[in-house]
């Protein structure tokens, strides 16, 4: 258990089955702030990535009047990335495999952003 | 105007370090050469990078290409090296009247009515976000030929007219508002998008847009999970979802939350199918 205090919030994600990893990401710089990752994933690079995806996401909906993203998910061949924005500009990351139940991880997702807010 | 290009060109090519690019900038961008413009302009900020006036001068070139994304960072620079830069203040206040967020315009004009209270451009604008005037014809510090200010007359789209959404989308369930194709850069291809009050915003989400398909594909790369296939969003009060119809476009397609993300997915590979075949007749 990590000694962190989203050790709780990332714990929920990564119980369910299928969830390689998740980490929680500062928004503003796409710095990790905790992770619980299976090893060989490159957390700082992917928190980068999905934290400039979220701005663009914000920015585009917000425009569109559709209001600021609640979630996003990034359907991939092999896997997903899945997103939840958190409070105090963080954001809740779960990386899956592709069999994973995606209704059940964007459950955990916001039960952690919540535990992490 | 006393200043020519050839003038003024020559002065810059004498003394690569003088100021004067930002004149001959803003002269460039008067006459709508705006390649030349930027080329000015980015010559200026590579020696000039904590000017803030040459910030102000590639966003104003930046928003006059309709890059807002840009001319937004490029603004938002200008007022980090000088916080009371007016040109900047009211730049702003144009995307953000642009994009509909009056508070947020508002908000930008009253910090330049506060540095510059005798600004009568000012007065105009702060009279057309509150709909007391009609839309002159520019909130930039330069007037324009085409009135950017006017969020009811859409900006030029040469694409889009070029290619009608109906000829791409024709038959799908929303091709008139909420299906959008663009290629790698963020150019609009065809199709359009309101918000729910039926302001165009087409060509602004399309420039938020532009580099989504670069850094999912990285994301994807980076976790070695192969390609994407999709991104879908949900909003307070709509979603999204995004695909990729072939290797150097993309497509979105939008809709309220009453219709499940499932399928919007569903729909988001049909409207994906019938663009492929558009791309390909246009080739």
């Amino acid at each position: 258990m990590s000694a962190s205090p989203f050790a709780h919030a990332l714990d929920l994600i990564t119980h369910v089955r299928g969830v390689r990893g998740a980490m929680v990401v500062a928004r503003v710089d796409g710095l990790v702030v905790a992770e619980q990752l299976m090893e060989g994933i490159k957390g700082g690079a992917v928190a980068a990535l999905a934290a400039s995806l979220t701005g663009r996401l914000q920015r585009a909906m917000v425009t569109a009047g559709l209001g600021p993203s609640q979630f996003w998910h990034l359907q991939c061949d092999q896997g997903a990335l899945l997103v939840v924005p958190a409070a105090d500009s963080l954001l809740v990351v779960a990386i899956t495999e592709p069999e994973v139940n995606v209704g059940l991880v964007r459950l955990e997702l916001l039960r952690a952003a919540e535990a992490a807010g | 105007m006393p200043d020519d290009v050839k003038t003024l060109t020559a002065e810059l090519a004498r003394d690569p370090q003088s100021l004067v690019f930002l004149r001959l900038g803003e002269l460039l961008r008067h006459k709508r050469q705006f390649d030349a413009a930027t080329r000015v302009a980015l010559h200026g900020l590579e020696r000039h990078p904590h000017q803030a006036d040459a910030h102000d001068l590639y966003a104003r070139i930046l928003a006059d290409r309709h890059d807002y994304e840009r001319a937004f960072d490029e603004w938002d620079m200008t007022l980090r090296i000088a916080p009371h830069h007016t040109g900047a203040l009211k730049g702003l206040a144009f995307l953000y009247f642009k994009v509909g967020d009056l508070a947020q315009a508002e908000a930008h004009l009253q910090g330049a009515y506060r540095i510059e209270p005798d600004d009568p451009s000012i007065v105009q604008a702060f009279a057309v976000i509150r709909g007391e005037a009609p839309p002159p014809p520019t909130l930039l510090p330069v007037a324009e030929p085409e009135p950017l200010l006017s969020r009811d007359a859409p900006p030029p789209r040469d694409s889009v007219t070029a290619f009608p959404e109906a000829q791409v989308f024709a038959g799908l369930e929303g091709a008139q508002e909420g299906l959008l194709l663009l290629d790698a850069a963020g150019l609009v291809l065809g199709g359009a998008l309101k918000t729910p009050d039926g302001v165009d915003v087409t060509e602004v989400v399309a420039a938020y847009l532009a580099g989504v398909s670069q850094e999912a594909s990285r994301t994807a790369k980076l976790l070695g999970l192969g390609g994407w296939r999709g991104l879908s969003a949900e909003g307070q009060s709509g979603q999204v979802h995004l695909v990729q119809p072939t290797p150097d476009s993309m497509l979105l397609v939008v809709r309220d939350r009453s219709v499940p993300l499932g399928r919007l997915g569903m729909l988001a590979q049909r409207a994906a199918q019938a663009s492929r075949q558009w791309l390909e007749r246009q080739r």
